[in-house]
């Protein structure tokens, strides 16, 4: 590291000592404290700009798509006239807005469940002190770092009906007589796309609660234990409160990327069988991109980015208020 | 206390083996189908008895070329990321700024911005630009993906760093940038190495902007490459599965070489 001699430490002030000198010096440091705060703005200027760019502008840009009659042809012609709120009576009276809303919740809340409860045990078990337990436990985030793509690939491969390695495995087990339809069956299809996003998201939530886990102090335990506390009493009264902040964010976060995420549903099934698998992200996909209504397809994106944020505050809110009474 | 339990760590470590071995099943059947013989076959045997490269030389004929953009893609991700989000995180840190907190605040609502928004915008501008199909433009999309998380990241390690140690750098002469490049980046390196990585995953793994922002096979990362196999009527399995399997090499070997800095960005960047 830099060496520090006394008298280098020493350059702070040039100014003269009192007098008349003293206002003039006021207004110079005024002004060189605004130089520095520019000079310290522009270390953050770049990724103002990224955001403003790549994150802002498209906000923007799709919501006054959605307000035009924005479609193919536009590119073309430059023109995309203005439609008012047609997009969203469009979108909101099609046959499928609501059967895609409800497979939105159904697959957020299902995976958020079994993410959260499997992923919670885990974390649980993972806090015991065991050889390997450092090294299993990272070994357990690999579902979480691959591609979700490849994921869905190997998942298509397993549920596979004729000859997917699950129907072998219970076929041979004596359970079914013929192959299950995992991801061919309107009924099971979304099923099947929610147990490969539990398998997905599972390791995230072990590392996140994991992490909350090990700020909770031993001693809790130990004196509980003395007390006489079972695992189960330990649990509920030490555990569980103090994991509460841990728990609101990883919930928090959980939604967010589940309500959003598009690869898992058009990897494993493109949204069918019949639609039954279609989410609000791959149907704003499949209507910008393949039927080329952009000013629909926005339309269907900022309903979902609504009910992102509504979730989001409204969650924020009673659980602050759970965690302080 | 301890005596009484003496038996239990064996008996932990292998219900902490089984519970992996659940969860990376399928991976390890990834492996085990890619070196099946070719073909939609997907019965098999539990051990590959009979090794065929056949999938791995379908994979590599189609493929080859995907996964070099993919990698191009990655890397220049990783750059634009770090160069973005270094300075970012050190002045979120270090320095007293009126408005930290509503660029933090920023930072997260990002987050909850679903890439399907961004990607419907984004290829109306680039395609009146005309910069689809483009390995520049696809990095500056992907970046998305990590700029904020990176910068969240950084910064916890940023702020880790002495008060005392910047200043000593800032009385020696150093100016601002000086100090961040030869003092703080040294010293936060964890954070940095982790970001980095992860900038790495992040677009590696990226679909919904290879998906969206690339029209024809001259940009065309890996993902949309497994995708479209996923698409045909006759499905290779062996020729997918060994794609995935080469899709897979970054994720596991930054599990194996780099685990420390993995299990810390993995609980770090988003907490805080």
């Amino acid at each position: 590291m830099t060496n520090v001699s006394p008298d280098t430490m020493t350059e702070t002030d040039h100014g003269a000592q009192g007098g008349p000198g003293r206002k003039k010096r006021a207004r110079a440091s005024v002004s060189r404290e605004r130089r520095n705060a520019a000079a310290q703005w522009a270390f953050v200027v770049p990724a103002l700009i990224y955001i403003a760019l790549f994150f802002a502008y498209p906000v923007i840009k799709n919501l006054v798509m959605s307000f035009q009659d924005y479609t193919a042809s536009s590119f073309y012609t430059g023109e995309a006239p203005l439609v008012g709120f047609s997009n969203y009576v469009t979108v909101l009276s099609g046959d499928q807005f609501f059967p895609t809303l409800r497979n939105s919740l159904v697959f957020t809340v299902g995976s958020i469940v079994g993410q959260f409860s499997l992923g919670l045990l885990a974390a649980v078990f993972f806090r015991r002190r065991f050889p390997l337990s450092t090294f299993l436990r990272s070994l357990l985030l690999l579902p979480w770092l691959l591609p979700v793509i490849v994921a869905t690939a190997l998942w298509r491969s397993l549920m596979d009906q004729d000859s997917g390695a699950i129907n072998t495995v219970l076929n041979a087990l004596g359970l079914i007589d013929t192959g299950i339809p995992w991801l061919s069956s309107p009924s099971i299809a979304l099923l099947s796309v929610i147990i490969v996003n539990i398998w997905i998201g599972i390791p995230f939530n072990v590392a996140i609660l994991y992490g909350g886990l090990q700020d909770i102090p031993d001693e809790l335990y130990e004196a509980a234990s003395l007390d006489g506390a079972g695992p189960w009493r330990s649990f509920r009264s030490i555990t569980w409160p103090l994991l509460r902040p841990t728990v609101t964010v990883v919930m928090l976060l959980g939604v967010i990327y589940t309500l959003r995420s598009l690869d898992v549903v058009l990897g494993l099934t493109r949204g069918g069988p019949a639609n039954s698998t279609q989410t609000l992200p791959t149907l704003s996909y499949f209507q910008s991109f393949q039927q080329f209504e952009f000013g629909q397809g926005a339309a269907t994106s900022n309903i979902l980015i609504v009910i992102a944020f509504v979730f989001a505050l409204f969650y924020l809110r009673t659980s602050r208020r759970d965690i302080t009474a | 206390m301890h005596r009484a339990f003496l038996a239990r760590p064996a008996r932990d470590t292998i219900i902490g083996v089984l519970i992996l071995a659940v969860m990376l099943f399928p991976v390890y059947w990834m492996v085990n189908l890619s070196l099946q013989s070719s073909g939609s076959n997907l019965a098999s045997s539990f051990f590959p008895t009979s090794i065929h490269l056949d999938g791995y030389r379908t994979a590599l004929s189609d493929q080859s070329i995907n996964l070099l953009t993919s990698v191009l893609v990655s890397l220049g991700s990783v750059a634009l990321t770090l160069v973005v989000a270094i300075p970012a995180s050190y002045a979120l840190a270090q320095f007293r700024l009126r408005g930290v907190n509503a660029v933090l605040l920023i930072l997260a609502v990002t987050q909850m911005i679903p890439g399907i928004v961004v990607a419907n915008a984004l290829y109306s501008a680039y395609n009146s630009l005309g910069i689809l199909n483009n390995i520049v433009s696809l990095i500056f999309a992907d970046a998305s993906h990590s700029i904020p998380f990176a910068i969240l990241l950084i910064r916890t390690s940023m702020q880790a760093i002495p008060m005392s140690v910047l200043e000593a750098a800032r009385l020696d002469g150093a100016g601002r940038f000086k100090t961040l490049r030869s003092v703080a980046v040294p010293v936060a390196r964890n954070g940095v190495i982790t970001g980095a990585l992860f900038a790495f995953l992040f677009t590696w793994s990226d679909f919904v902007f290879a998906l969206t922002l690339t029209t024809t096979e001259a940009v065309r990362p890996i993902t949309l490459g497994i995708y479209n196999y996923l698409g045909a009527d006759q499905a290779d399995w062996s020729a997918i599965m060994a794609t995935s399997v080469l899709a897979s090499i970054p994720a596991i070997a930054l599990l194996i070489v780099a685990q420390r800095f993995i299990a810390a960005g993995a609980s770090g960047g988003a907490v805080k």
